[in-house]
């Protein structure tokens, strides 16, 4: 999933002191936010936007493409449930620590209606130089540059980082898109990957996974046929091991999971797999990417 | 958060299933009488919240009280899979004719809860699917629905089960089921779920996981488990973490870590590796814990093995401003005897190199790699230098 700058967005939560923060931050990077929702809220304004009671009242008069919300885990099923009887397709979903069944409720009612969430616990995206959906610093211009890398990451902190050497490096992005840190995500690596791809501007892409789960191993099987360089970290392959009790998660993902498994698929594949974050770079020239600033993107900046 | 199976058990039992009579002893003298009341033949197993119990030696059949309480000396005390064992439970012996395997998760990949069952329980159920994959049923579905009895008697009547124990098969999987919507469950798994000569259905050992995410709202059904609530951390200054609400892993290494956001930690870690020094601990403050950095950086200090310490922050929503000042503060406060290598980017961050600079003269580094390099360096300076 990607926004871009000519798609509204809603802002649920919008008049709590992250949604007022962010919602200033988003609109500074070029996001097209029309309108905001809170509970009891409704008819108040924030950076001069109206707000509405919910995501169902604010379609009623604006059209509504995406919808981010900065809402408490205990509110999040709600709230994603009413984006999608709004009819909002794209929702980025940030909330940490939403309870795992109230997940698997709302990403249910998202597919049975054809919407598309990003997360939950996902930092979000960012088009580098049009619009920036979430939490990540999209303002930054240490951080985020026009570009023609396409970057994944589960992780915002780890993202932020990768997404600064890639700029440090002489690099930007053409998107980055955050999928989450949970362990059920509304979109996987290898749906990611497809939208990246896809992205106009898109000449390499990045992926920046961490040990646990499978999706690092399916998103390796897309890599043969995607057509471009891929280089991937995953982040904590030193890590001791977990401690895990039931083995019925390990059924469900055979062997795969460990770090030596996510190198061994993606390498592979065809992708470079680096040992540090600061490797990126130089290894997205070794595979003969150079950078590149798409035309679209240089004539929005 | 893991449950110890004497706990899921006692929501087995509350939710219907039967599990075997059984007692918690935390003495030899007590397994020996308890031993003694469930007839002399019986069970005793260690209650400590790893896997692979059966193979550490942990779970022991016996015959006597007197060979109860030579295996209850033996295990209290003792450490399996990393954990100190300070209960046994005690179980009577069940007569066993058929040991099957049962569990409910949840499923990244369907995003819904799955059903996995197989005839061949009792053993480690991860050869089993490694080797014979067709021996292990798996029932996807929605979580909006309860579970379907048709699907479920389909599943099992593929299986060898006769008439008869599929039905009392199908009423123990829908209450695991029941239970793991109930309690918020990640995961409730029992190996072996055995059928007994007279056709009854018993869990024999329970592996319950609440939702991290569930915990608050369901506080109440926790606090009432036999024991309160589970107590994941190994170690004190773990205990002292999850007490401060921080996520801490103590490790074997010298170079001290405070850095936001689990991936950025965890990079954190393998970067130190990869430049040939060895971490002291795991320890990430970041979403809503970014307020924490005086007491995360308090945590980090009390460990006494730490020879350097190495700060990286990356802000996206965490704001590093706000980071760097509450480890400044921590700084001047506690006036770590060590070398302190920074480095900070992202949201906030020129306030907060300024912050670092300003209060405690000490320049962030501009790369990731550098800073790790240094408090590398400084952790196996001092190492050596007290060696010599």
């Amino acid at each position: 999933m990607i926004v871009t700058a000519e798609e509204n967005v809603l802002v649920q939560g919008m008049t709590g002191r992250q949604g007022q923060y962010w919602t200033g931050r988003m609109l500074e990077c070029g996001t097209r936010i029309v309108a905001g929702a809170s509970p009891r809220r409704g008819g108040q304004e924030v950076h001069g936007l109206p707000v509405y009671d919910s995501a169902v009242d604010a379609a009623a008069e604006h059209r509504l493409d995406a919808s981010v919300l900065f809402v408490p885990p205990g509110g999040a099923r709600t709230a994603v449930v009413d984006a999608v009887e709004a009819g909002i397709g794209k929702i980025v979903c940030l909330a940490e620590h939403i309870p795992s069944h109230d997940v698997m409720e709302m990403l249910a009612v998202a597919r049975d209606r054809g919407a598309r969430v990003l997360g939950p616990n996902t930092a979000g995206l960012v088009v580098p130089g049009q619009t920036s959906v979430g939490i990540m610093p999209g303002f930054a211009a240490n951080i985020f540059q026009p570009g023609n890398v396409g970057v994944i990451s589960r992780s915002g902190s780890l993202g932020t980082l990768v997404a600064m050497n890639l700029v440090n490096d002489g690099f930007g992005q053409s998107a980055f898109i955050g999928i989450g840190g949970d362990p059920i995500l509304g979109t996987t690596t290898s749906d990611a990957l497809q939208s990246v791809r896809r992205h106009p501007g898109t000449d390499a892409v990045v992926i920046v996974g961490e040990i646990g789960g499978a999706m690092e191993e399916e998103a390796a099987e897309l890599i043969a046929d995607l057509g471009i360089p891929v280089v991937a970290f995953i982040a904590g392959r030193s890590a001791p091991p977990g401690r895990r009790m039931g083995h019925a998660g390990a059924i469900v993902t055979g062997n795969r999971g460990s770090g030596e498994s996510k190198v061994e698929a993606l390498t592979a594949a065809g992708a470079t797999v680096v040992e540090i974050p600061s490797q990126v770079g130089p290894a997205l020239r070794a595979l003969g990417v150079e950078p590149r600033v798409p035309e679209a993107a240089s004539a929005l900046t | 958060m893991n449950l110890l199976e004497h706990q899921g058990k006692f929501w087995l039992k509350s939710a219907g299933l039967a599990v075997p009579r059984g007692e918690l002893v935390t003495t030899a003298q007590a397994a020996a009488d308890a031993a003694g009341a469930l007839g002399g033949r019986v069970v005793c197993k260690a209650q400590v919240p790893a896997g692979k119990r059966g193979k550490a030696g942990a779970v022991q059949l016996v015959d006597t009280p007197d060979q109860a309480r030579e295996v209850a000396e033996r295990l209290l005390g003792s450490v399996v899979g990393g954990y100190r064992v300070e209960a046994l439970l005690v179980e009577e012996a069940v007569d066993i004719a058929r040991e099957l395997y049962a569990a409910v998760l949840d499923d990244p990949v369907s995003k819904g809860p799955l059903v996995l069952f197989s005839t061949e329980g009792g053993m480690d159920i991860e050869e089993v699917n490694a080797t014979t994959p067709e021996l292990v049923h798996r029932l996807p579905l929605d979580v909006r629905d309860g579970i379907p009895l048709d699907g479920l008697e389909r599943m099992l009547s593929a299986t060898d089960l006769d008439a008869p124990a599929v039905t009392e098969v199908a009423t123990a999987v829908r209450t695991l089921f029941g239970l793991y919507r109930d309690v918020d469950a990640n995961l409730v798994e029992i190996n072996p779920l055995v059928l007994t000569s007279a056709g009854a259905v018993v869990a024999l050992d329970a592996k319950v996981s609440v939702d991290p995410g569930s915990v608050p709202r369901q506080e109440e059904r926790l606090a009432a488990l036999p024991g309160g609530q589970p107590d994941d951390p190994v170690t004190d200054l773990e205990r002292r973490g999850r007490e401060l609400g921080l996520q801490f892993i103590e490790l074997d290494g010298d170079v001290g870590v405070l850095a936001n956001g689990a991936g950025l930690t965890m990079t954190t870690l393998d970067a130190i590796n990869h430049f040939g020094g060895r971490p002291a601990n795991f320890l990430e403050i970041g979403g809503d814990a970014y307020t924490k950095a005086t007491p995360a950086l308090e945590l980090v200090l009390s460990n006494p093995r730490v020879k350097s310490l190495l700060v990286n922050f990356c802000g996206a929503f965490a704001r590093t401003d706000v980071m760097a000042e509450g480890v400044v503060n921590a700084i001047e406060e506690l006036r770590p005897d060590l070398p302190i290598a920074f480095t900070i980017h992202g949201t906030g961050e020129e306030e907060a190199i300024a912050l670092v600079r300003d209060r405690l003269g000490t320049e962030p580094y501009d790369l990731m790699d550098d800073a790790v390099q240094a408090a590398v360096s400084a952790a196996r300076g001092a190492t050596e230098e007290a060696a010599s």
